[in-house]
């Protein structure tokens, strides 16, 4: 009787230890775009970006052509790749400091032309990098190292919802928020980031895919106390939803 | 038969961008370059080549980023303003060794400015612009046809030594028209990109980054960077002589000034006076070594800007005490008259 594999590293990530703390999601979320990487065969025409942030190197541990962006300019440089080899497969990954704060203007813009690119955008409402500073994304009453008492919406203004925002828009295609608190949740994630890539690889246009993560070490939690912390607290503000999904028209 | 065009410098140099191999043009409105933006559209678009207006010039530059990264040949093109907000792609984009294109038609500063010529930015283009040690290659064109020729070569220049290329114009050039011979033979060649983002193929994969957090490491990005850097200053170095031969007195001026130093100069000589001008071309690397040369010969410098005196810091390192450097100049897009710059250097005399 042989010995029937179920479970292997994919070979679109290296087999090294990453930095990431103990229970944050980057490293789940790597390893789901890995995957869908493998599954779909396009390793090696992959062309993706890394943002600033916790995940500035993820081109450490992803094994395909990568190009680091300056701090929310990710849409921007992805675009330029895109535009200028169309039959490459292209994403973006960027935190919620990135996307929703400082590059607000390219995300916007870059859905808006309907790019053929993916975005995966982390939101663990906090800058993790830079010592957990409030970030758009900071629960109102969440306490930061620049909102020491808690976010103050009077004087902070609110959590920013990039998914709902998305939705004004009339080109993207796929506008979904997940989240990668428990496995059930984790699969989700990964369905619907191969879905993303599919729908970019059928030429459909501009794909976004949010997700809900962690960040114990600036959260002040364990990691489990922060996986139940997404489920019980933070999906109330960022619904998990499908927003938009009309690829398959 | 070469084909002849009469045009603006900046459809001059679109057009001359074209013909170089331009693949990519990412742009964003702002007077006084927007005929070249407006020329890109038409024909880049025609041509089936990537052309975006892009929601920002920080966007602009950085969609320049990522299809340079490609290896593909990218630019952007802007005036002051604009120029300055595209400092932060230019040094990721140094830090990062990409090859690209930038042209800046020089308007009034500092902040918004005046749409009208300037040569203020020489600063910011020759000294870094911004952050970290870098430089890029600047050339300075003095006609609508170097307009088009510094185009042409740009891209190959940038990609033989993996640096972007500024050509430094004004509003002054960008905006008359005059003849031109156009470039009428193939873009010259690339050269092999092994370090190009194509997919991870038969190869180890490729990473495109200006990001060195490990000690030791980016050091070793500084010290390839300078490497490179001292090839350019040694090989690039451009300028012209226009009657210097016997000259006891030595112009010094790049661009729309340079073009009025020449009849300046013609108008010493009728008067039997040994004025000549010396023009530098390329302002980084800067033709320190010429200009020295002439410090030992000429009794005076007169540097001719229009800005409040930038380039003559150079010139005064460059001649490093040997004769007096004297200033000419006019500031807020203000163009010096022959009048004035005959009469300030007889003044000198």
């Amino acid at each position: 009787m042989s010995n029937k594999e179920i479970y292997t590293k994919p070979a679109a990530i290296k087999d090294i230890q990453t930095h990431y703390c103990p229970g944050c999601g980057h490293g789940i979320v790597h390893k789901l775009i890995a995957e869908a990487i493998d599954e779909l065969g396009v390793r090696e025409d992959t062309i993706a970006v890394a943002p600033v942030g916790c995940s500035v190197i993820a081109y450490e541990y992803f094994d395909f052509d990568m190009s680091e962006a300056a701090h929310g300019r990710a849409p921007a440089v992805a675009t330029g790749i895109k535009r200028a080899c169309p039959d490459k497969f292209v994403f973006a990954y960027q935190g919620d400091g990135d996307l929703a704060s400082i590059g607000m203007g390219e995300i916007i813009h870059a859905a808006n032309r309907g790019e053929n690119y993916t975005t995966i955008f982390i939101n663990n409402t906090i800058y993790g990098m830079t010592g957990g500073q409030m970030a758009p994304t900071t629960l109102i009453g969440q306490k930061t190292a620049t909102t020491m008492d808690g976010r103050n919406q009077a004087t902070t203004g609110n959590p920013i919802r990039m998914c709902e925002i998305m939705n004004v828009l009339d080109a993207p295609v796929l506008i979904q928020r997940t989240s990668v608190h428990n496995p059930a949740n984790v699969i989700k994630t990964k369905r619907a980031i191969k879905k993303a890539f599919e729908y970019q690889l059928a030429g459909k246009g501009f794909t976004f895919v949010e997700v809900l993560s962690t960040c114990p070490t600036y959260w002040k939690m364990s990691p489990k106390a922060a996986m139940d912390h997404i489920g019980s607290v933070v999906k109330e503000v960022y619904p998990i939803d499908t927003f938009r999904d009309i690829g398959e028209a | 038969m070469s084909e002849q065009a009469f045009m603006t410098g900046n459809d001059a140099l679109a057009e001359g961008a074209i013909r170089g191999g331009c693949d990519c043009y990412f742009g964003y409105p702002i007077t006084p370059q927007n005929e070249l933006t407006a020329y890109m559209a038409k024909e880049m678009t025609a041509k089936e080549r990537v052309f975006i207006q892009a929601e920002s010039e920080v966007a602009a530059i950085n969609m320049v980023y990522g299809a340079a990264a490609t290896g593909k040949r990218a630019m952007t093109s802007s005036s002051s303003p604009g120029i300055s907000l595209k400092q932060e792609g230019l040094s990721y984009i140094a830090g990062a060794r990409l090859p690209m294109l930038i042209v800046n038609v020089q308007r009034g500063g500092p902040g918004l400015g005046s749409i009208d010529p300037s040569q203020a930015d020489y600063f910011q283009a020759v000294k870094g612009g911004g952050h970290g040690d870098y430089h890029l290659i600047v050339l300075a064109p003095a006609s609508v046809q170097e307009m088009h020729d510094f185009a042409v070569e740009g891209f190959a220049l940038a990609e033989k030594y993996r640096t972007p290329v500024m050509i430094l114009s004004d509003g002054r050039i960008g905006q008359m028209m005059e003849p031109l011979k156009l470039w009428d033979k193939e873009a010259p060649a690339a050269i092999a990109k092994n370090w190009a983002l194509t997919g991870a193929k038969g190869r180890e994969r490729n990473v495109i980054r200006s990001f060195f957090n490990i000690i030791g490491a980016l050091e070793e990005n500084n010290r390839i960077l300078q490497e490179g850097y001292k090839e350019i200053v040694k090989n690039e170095v451009r300028y012209e002589e226009y009657m210097m031969d016997d000259a006891e007195v030595m112009l010094i001026a790049y661009g729309t000034t340079a073009r009025l130093c020449r009849d300046v100069v013609r108008a010493f000589r009728k008067e039997g006076k040994k004025v000549g001008l010396l023009r530098p071309i390329s302002l980084w690397p800067f033709p320190s070594d010429v200009i020295a040369e002439y410090a030992e010969k000429v009794k005076l410098a007169m540097v001719v800007e229009m800005s409040a005196g930038q380039m003559i810091e150079d010139v005064r390192l460059a001649c490093n005490g040997v004769i007096p450097i004297e200033f000419c100049g006019r500031t807020g897009g203000g163009v010096p008259s022959i009048d004035q710059i005959y009469t300030e250097l007889l003044k000198l005399l």
